[in-house]
Order: C-alpha cells, then sequence, then structure tokens
C-alpha cells in the first residue's frame, strides 16, 4: 500500500482551519522557518480511507486470538472507552491542578479510589499512578529502592533476576545505576534456590521476580525467597505483569513482596494500542511510602488535595498524575468486575492456559512439565528436527488467522513458544487453535515445506529483517 | 459476568481434559501460607451504573472554563478524524508488531509517524515513540552520554520545570553532573551557558519555545557547542514548527518534544506522546521501538521493526534503554492529526496561534497593573502583575476564565508573574472579555 506521502496534490487542502478574526501579524523574519514540512496535501476522505485500509492490515484482539505470552491480550470492553471520552475528564488540563484544586476533584477522586483499590489486590500499603508503563513503573520502583538505601546509608550495588526474567528488569537495574546479578533457573522452572543463596550477600539492593514467572511457574518457595532477601536487608521487588494469574489467590504484599508494579494494559484490560500507552503504577509497603513520588493525593474530610512537600520523595518521575485515561479505565473495570470478577478472571486464565497445555503437550515438548498459571511455555525443538522452528511454527499460524504465540522468549527455553489464552476466550477458540497447532506438528512431521511458505495470506509475504537492520531506511524521503 | 464465556459444564469438560477435579487444585503451588489476607472489595457493578458513577464524577472536574493555561500542555482543537480513526480497534487492541506480516498496518503507520516527525523537525531520523516529553528528553540525556562518553548537562534556564525535575529524579544515582542555569524568562543567556561549556560537557539542553514562550535561534550555541565536542538536545512544541525555526535547521543533535498538541487529548496529563529525533550518526544509541522499510521475499515494500539488538527483550542490562510498551496510539493520533492538516494546514495553524496570542499580548499592554515582558514569543508569554498571581486567577476561575498559569507555583520570586497561552481555540470576544476580567481582577 502506498505511503500517505506518496499521495495527495500540491495545494489540497485536509481541513478548513478557522478564519481568523484577529489583525494579520508577521513574525519577524529571523525567527521564521525556512523551508515548509513537507506534509501530504490530501483530502479529508482518503486520509480516512489511507488509515481505514492500514488498519484491516492488522491482527488484534477484536479481529484474532492473540495468545502473545506475557502480554495478557484479553478482550477490552467498549465502555470504558466511553468513559474516557467523557469531557470532564478529556478536556482537563492537568495544570488545573496547579491553577485551583477545585476545578479537578473529580479526576483526583479517580487516582484516589484506584490507589486504594489496587492496594487491596496487591496487599500493599501504598500506590502511585505516577508511572507511565510497566517498565517505567521498574525504575521507579529501583529509585525507590536506591532512595531508602542511601537514606539509611546503605552500601548496595546489586540487584539480583532470574535468568527467565523479562527484559525490561536487568534494563531497569542499569538504568538506576545498579549492576544486574543473574540467578538460572532450576529443573522445576523456578530460579535455583542453591544459587541464589550463594550469590546473595550485604550488597544486595533487591531481588526482581515475577511470579508466576514467564514460564508460567509460581514459585512454592517464594515465601523462602522473600524471607533470605530481607535477612539481608534486599527488598523484593514484583513484576507485576503476570498479576493476571493470581488475583484472590495470593497478594504480593502478604507473601514479603515490598515493591509491586502493575501493567493495568494487561490485568486491567485496558487496550494496548499497537504497542501502548499503558501504565505502570508502583505499590510499596511501610516505610518505603516516604519516598514516593510527589505529589501525592491525599483526602481531607470530603476533599482531595495535593501534597508536594515530602522531603524524602524520589520527586517526579512524570509530569503529572501518570496515564490519567489508562488509570481511568482501570478504575472502571475494576468496578464493573468487582471482587467476584476478578477472581474469576484469574481462575478462568489458569484453567484457559493449562487446557491448552494438556491437549497440546503431546505435539510439542513441553520443557517444565507441569500445571502451569496463565500461560505455558512450550519448545518447538521437536520440530526443529526437522528444520522447522518456532518462527515457521508463528508464521504458519498467521495463514489460520491466529496472532502467533511470544517466541524465542523466555531465552531459557530453546525454540519457545509461549502461550498465554487469556480468560476472556471461548473453549471453541481455544479447540481451534489447539487444532491448527496439532495440523502444524503433522505437517512438520510430514511436509514440513509447507510450512516454510507461510505466511501466503497477508498483505506482504515473510520479510527481509536483516536488510532492515543492515541498510536502514527510516523515513520515506521522496 | 466479567467477560469470561465459559458455561459450566465447558469448564468441567475442561479440568476433565486437565486432569484435574477442580480449579482449586490448579492452584496447589499457592500453599496455604501464601494465600490473601484480605481481599475485600467492592462486588461487581453494571455498565450501567459504573458509568453513571463516573460520569457524575466526570462533572465534578471544571472543564466549561476558558482556558488560558498552557506550561507545556495545550488546548488544540481536534479535528473528528483523529478519534474516528484512532478508535479503529484494529489499531488499539493490537499491540506491539512483532509478527510484521500480519501487522503491516500499524508498522506503516508509525513508519509515516517517524517521517512526518522528521519533516516537522528537519531531523534525519526519528524512533516510533516514548512516553511522554519529559521521559523523551530524560532518555535524550542518557543517550547523549553514552554518545560522547562525558558525564556534563547543561540545564538552560528556560527549560519546562516539570521536566528539570523528572531529569533530577531520573539521573540521582548516575554519575552525571547536572548544570542548571537560572530561570530567565528572555532569549537564553548566551554568557551563562557559555561559562559552563567545556570539553566535559556532552550535552546542552534547550528548550524553543522555552517555557516561558519566548522563541530564539539557537544556531550561535550550538555552534559553539560543536566546537567543543557537546551535544545540543531540544525540546520543541511541535504546532510552533509550522512557524518557526527548526531545531535541524539550527544544526541541533537530537530534538525530542511533547506530542500532545498532535491530536491528543488533555486528558489531565496522559496518555501523552513523547517524540525523540536526531542526526543519522545516534542512530543505533537511539532508545526506543523503530520501524524500518525493507522487502518480503516477493521483493514487495513492508515495514518491520528494526535495529531491535538495541533493545531490552534482547540486550537486557545493556539495552539503550528499559522501554517496552511505549505510547503507539499516541503516534498514530499524531500522524493523522499532521496528516489531515497537511502541509497548508499545519502553517495555517501555526500562524493564527501566533496572532491570536500578539492580540493578547497588545491588549495586555495597555491593561494597567499588567506588564508584558518584552521578549519575542509564539503562542504563549509571561506577564507581570501588580497583584499576587494565584490570587488573580484563583478569582478569575469564579469568573469563568482560567488565566494562566501563575509562575510562583514553580519559581520563588516569581509570585506575581502569570505564563498565558493562547490557542487558536480562543475567539477575539473571550481574549477581550479576558483582558476586561483580568483588569477587574488586578484592581480590585
Amino acid at each position: 500500500m502506498r505511503l500517505i506521502f506518496e499521495k495527495g496534490i500540491r495545494g489540497r487542502f485536509g481541513i478548513k482551519i478557522p478564519r481568523s478574526d484577529v489583525p494579520a501579524k508577521e513574525m519577524p523574519e529571523r525567527y521564521k522557518r525556512a523551508k515548509w514540512p513537507s506534509l501530504p496535501e490530501i483530502s479529508e476522505l482518503d486520509v480516512v480511507r489511507h488509515f481505514t485500509r492500514l488498519s484491516q492490515l492488522n491482527f488484534s484482539i477484536d479481529t484474532n486470538f492473540y495468545p502473545l505470552g506475557s502480554c495478557t491480550m484479553k478482550y477490552n470492553p467498549k465502555f470504558t472507552e466511553q468513559i474516557e471520552r467523557f469531557s470532564g475528564f478529556s478536556s482537563l488540563h492537568p495544570l488545573f491542578s496547579c491553577v485551583s484544586e477545585g476545578t479537578v476533584q473529580g479526576a483526583l477522586e479517580v487516582i484516589y479510589e484506584t490507589e486504594r483499590l489496587l492496594c487491596e489486590i496487591t496487599g500493599m500499603d501504598e500506590f502511585t499512578t505516577q508511572p507511565l508503563a510497566g517498565a517505567h513503573g521498574e525504575l521507579t520502583g529501583l529509585l525507590l529502592v536506591a532512595a531508602f538505601h542511601k537514606y539509611e546509608r546503605n552500601k548496595k550495588k546489586y540487584v539480583i533476576v532470574p535468568d527467565s526474567s523479562h527484559g525490561t528488569n536487568p534494563a531497569s537495574v542499569s538504568t538506576c545505576g545498579y549492576e544486574t546479578v543473574v540467578i538460572p533457573t532450576d529443573k522445576h522452572g523456578c530460579m535455583d534456590l542453591k544459587i541464589y543463596k550463594e550469590r546473595l550477600n550485604e550488597d544486595t539492593a533487591a531481588v526482581m521476580l515475577t511470579c508466576p514467572n514467564t514460564l508460567g511457574i509460581f514459585n512454592p518457595d517464594i515465601k523462602e525467597v522473600c524471607d533470605l532477601a530481607h535477612s539481608v536487608g534486599a527488598f523484593m521487588y514484583y513484576d507485576g505483569a503476570n498479576l493476571n494469574a493470581i488475583m484472590g489467590r495470593c497478594r504480593p504484599g502478604d507473601i514479603g513482596f515490598d515493591i509491586v508494579h502493575l501493567n493495568p494494559h494487561k490485568t486491567f484490560s485496558t487496550p494496548h494500542g499497537g504497542g501502548g500507552p499503558g501504565a505502570g503504577p508502583v505499590g510499596v509497603k511501610g516505610e518505603i511510602s516516604n519516598f514516593l513520588p510527589i505529589p501525592r493525593i491525599i483526602k481531607i474530610e470530603d476533599v482531595f488535595t495535593l501534597e508536594h512537600d515530602r522531603p524524602n520523595s524520589i520527586g517526579y518521575i512524570s509530569p503529572f498524575f501518570g496515564n490519567f485515561s489508562v488509570i481511568l479505565k482501570t478504575y472502571a473495570y475494576i468496578m464493573f468486575l468487582g471482587k467476584e470478577g476478578l477472581i474469576s478472571v484469574s481462575e478462568h486464565a489458569v484453567l484457559n492456559a493449562n487446557y491448552l497445555r494438556a491437549r497440546l503437550k503431546d505435539y510439542y515438548d513441553l520443557p517444565y512439565d507441569k500445571i502451569c498459571m496463565h500461560e505455558c511455555v512450550f519448545s518447538a525443538s521437536r520440530q526443529a528436527k526437522n528444520g522447522i522452528r518456532a518462527l515457521d511454527i508463528a508464521k504458519y499460524l498467521i495463514d489460520k488467522g491466529f496472532h502467533p504465540p511470544t517466541i524465542y522468549f523466555p531465552t531459557i527455553v530453546k525454540e519457545a513458544l509461549m502461550i498465554e489464552p487469556t480468560e476472556t476466550e471461548s473453549k471453541e477458540t481455544l479447540d481451534d487453535f489447539i487444532s491448527a497447532m496439532i495440523e502444524i506438528a503433522k505437517l512438520a512431521e510430514e511436509n514440513p515445506e509447507t510450512l516454510k511458505d507461510a505466511p501466503l495470506t497477508t498483505p506482504v509475504k515473510r520479510l527481509d529483517e536483516v536488510k532492515a537492520a543492515r541498510e536502514p531506511k527510516l523515513r520515506w524521503e521522496g | 459476568m466479567s467477560y469470561v464465556p465459559h458455561t459450566k459444564e465447558e469448564v468441567e469438560e475442561m479440568l476433565k481434559v486437565i486432569g484435574v477435579s477442580s480449579i482449586e487444585e490448579l492452584f496447589k503451588d499457592i500453599g496455604p501460607a501464601l494465600r490473601p489476607k484480605s481481599f475485600n472489595l467492592p462486588e461487581g457493578k453494571s455498565e450501567f451504573e459504573v458509568k453513571e458513577h463516573l460520569e457524575r464524577l466526570s462533572l465534578k472536574n471544571n472543564t466549561s472554563v476558558i482556558n488560558f493555561v498552557g506550561g507545556g500542555f495545550y488546548d488544540h482543537y481536534i479535528p473528528s478524524v483523529v478519534d474516528a480513526l484512532a478508535s479503529r480497534s484494529e489499531f488499539y487492541t493490537s499491540y506491539t508488531p512483532y509478527q510484521p506480516e500480519c501487522s503491516q498496518g500499524i508498522l506503516q503507520a508509525m513508519y509515516e509517524y517517524q517521517t512526518a516527525i522528521c519533516t516537522l523537525t528537519d531531523m534525519d531520523v526519528s524512533n516510533a515513540s516514548l512516553y511522554d516529553g519529559g521521559t523523551a528528553l530524560c532518555e535524550a540525556v542518557m543517550m547523549s552520554l553514552r554518545i560522547t562518553e562525558r558525564n556534563k548537562i547543561i540545564i538552560d534556564g528556560g527549560i519546562n520545570p516539570i521536566y528539570k525535575n523528572m531529569l533530577f529524579s531520573y539521573t540521582t544515582n548516575l554519575p552525571i553532573d547536572l548544570i542548571k542555569i537560572s530561570p530567565h524568562i528572555g532569549q537564553t543567556k548566551r554568557d551563562e551557558i557559555y561559562r559552563h561549556l567545556d570539553e566535559k560537557t556532552a550535552a546542552v539542553i534547550l528548550q524553543n519555545p522555552n517555557f516561558f514562550g519566548t522563541i530564539d535561534d539557537h544556531s550561535d550555541i550550538v555552534e559553539r557547542a560543536h566546537s567543543l565536542g557537546a551535544l545540543v538536545i531540544e525540546s520543541v512544541y511541535p504546532i510552533s514548527l509550522g512557524l518557526i525555526k527548526t531545531p535541524g535547521s539550527m544544526d541541533v543533535d537530537i530534538v525530542t518534544g511533547e506530542g500532545q498538541s498532535l491530536g491528543i487529548p488533555l486528558s489531565f496529563g496522559g496518555p501523552y506522546l513523547g517524540f525523540l529525533a536526531c542526526k543519522r550518526e545516534f542512530l543505533r544509541k537511539m532508545p526506543g521501538r523503530i520501524v524500518g522499510e525493507t522487502v518480503d521475499k516477493e521483493g514487495k515494500r513492508g515495514f518491520v521493526l528494526t535495529l531491535q539488538t538495541r533493545e531490552q527483550h534482547i540486550r537486557r542490562q545493556k539495552a539503550t534503554s528499559n522501554i517496552c510498551t511505549n505510547s503507539a496510539l499516541c503516534a498514530l493520533r499524531a500522524v493523522i492529526f499532521l496528516s489531515i492538516l497537511g502541509k497548508n494546514g499545519l502553517t495555517e495553524l501555526s500562524k493564527l496561534n501566533y496572532e491570536k496570542s500578539e492580540f493578547t499580548k497588545d491588549l495586555l499592554k495597555n491593561t494597567p497593573g499588567v506588564k508584558v515582558i518584552n521578549s519575542p514569543t509564539f503562542n504563549e508569554f509571561t506577564v507581570f502583575l501588580k497583584r499576587n498571581a494565584n490570587e488573580v486567577v484563583n478569582n478569575m476561575i469564579d469568573k469563568g476564565i482560567a488565566a494562566g498559569l501563575p509562575l510562583g507555583r514553580f519559581y520563588k520570586g516569581m509570585e506575581n508573574y502569570l505564563l498565558i497561552a493562547v490557542t487558536e481555540k480562543r475567539k477575539k470576544e473571550e481574549i477581550l472579555r479576558f483582558s476586561e476580567v483580568l483588569n477587574d481582577a488586578i484592581n480590585l
């Protein structure tokens, strides 16, 4: 399809700008732009057709099963989209909070109440909605860790992460100025306790874990892991990417985690937006709350007010209160589902993942063969013997109308296929997906070449990613 | 109902396939000692009830005032097309396009977005978005440290104080020397910058228009910085770029900014759009997703995420940034907005903002008790009031006008200063009323 820059014609207008009702005035030449930007000159209808057609080239939750492991691609309710558009929210300028707190009481209430709900769901004492995405939450959490240790004059150098962790974990550790210590995974799919004990010491600032981890496995020894960390003055950090597995069954705060971040775009079903925006609210226990970003929203009688004067705070981590609309949708989602609904979410997410696991384990290797939580990780190593890699399986699934699972992650599993079905998918959908996966397993045995050609039904065939990286062409040049 | 489609019979059947007798059995790894101490949440409500509740809360916010508040976030008109197209759920219910063949829609849109940002700023390359203007600036600083292998950063006095604060929070544990130039309403004080600029300097951070609304031609500063091997990072306001000199034409190295003004609602602070563009030579030091053009095996043009070896999912602790989820949907809004405006529309819009603001400025120059600070501006400017700006603004809110941002909130000693933004949405009669009410409020 042609680029929007390749459409249109000189002098064509897409929009009517209001006629000026004030005197004309020229900006002094020396501050003026010399050459106009080469933006498209195209009609409104052509803009509409262009982006509508582009949208049709995309797989999405609303059109396809999307079991992208670790991303929790569940149904995104429509009513929350409408709430986001209430003009009392959508046209509210964030700096009105500096101008007059009386003008923003409804918005502050939404944030305050969401913070309370997230505390109860996770067992934490305080929450901040400031972080703008999961990785930003990680950074915020680690800045809290660092601020605490600095305040207590603890000399700390390292943050421990398991080798199955999300890449954002070690990357956030570096961004915060700590060094990463990596612990391998044991044969049960959990962080190796023995090696953990060896590497954990007084220099450890924190231990970052997802629980269940990226293999979909809940570590039954998690309490011991937490106790050991605390015994050397290290904090336990909970990466909430996988919270969808455990709501109502376990709360990070109760089992010894000190800091958590959540991903509302996963657990609380705010849309992923083609890559974002998400949000990364962070919850803390006990004294760490003194270090939370400012401003804090406090409630005095029935009035919400902003507290800026917190001497130990790590300061400002985002301009205002985080991705407010995402928090708003989170609030609406939790209110809609309520206690029973959230429990049901996790129960059925885990049921669906285990159903897939049970139905597919005769056809694909299952490196950690046990009951899983919200996702399960297969390996295509059996198929690889016939030259069929995880990538080929992914591409054939596209032809079958399914978005592929996450592949090649976690990196500790060879030819990984990480499948997270989520609770909103019906048994029929899972059965269709299972049939496709079985068909692929058979083709890999009998006729592997057919898989190599996939996908055939998409607007483009397999793309040359090496060329893209070697000769980067990152914009239209005319 | 929790969007869970399972019938009781299906659950039974699935449990049987799994080989367990109950859902509870699936949670057996979570032992009794790990169970919640409480899970005391309200009961679920219907869609209607939740909507009604939130509508009530939305009405507790006051958005009916005539708005002259800016401060880096602006009340611009959003063409209906933007909402209509960005609401296509094929876009908004998809995720990062890891599988390019079934994600050509968002990939091509991001490629177009990158092109639009490049042409707007006159830069070589752009990434596919960061969270917001503040985090984009922080990322640009980290990038400059990696490029120059130096650790001194000079922050001009015209940088948005919110971003300045964020920069301090972000870098507090890193071996980095942040030099703050004192706030200055007018154009950048060259001598102040040059006093600190040396061969240890990684980057000078400038903003145009600056926080106080002043526009500048920074070419001389860029030249001086380059002669010492330092980079220049400039934070810009995209709507102004329809009219004012581009960072690219001033030879700036890294450009960042807040893209909210490009068709993204104010929404009490987010989600917004951070953009980051730079010279081609720094491409491999960039943070975030980047979309590149390539061909499929039949030679047909297509788009993929590229240069991923910079990123956290591959490079882990050695990545150029920890960012994963970005602001793709807001970037989509921005490219739709810029497409519908087009070359002519953006320039006209930009001009209209300038003219309305100049008109307001002229009007206030004749208002007793108001001193308009003399400096060239785009659509926002600073005034000195003979009374406390906070009191004046609060008084005017009750009369239906959000008069601007009182600067005492950010700077000690500037309690009588007010920052006033005038976008294309402000009609002449609103501006006239604004000056009258301001006059009354000052000269009570």
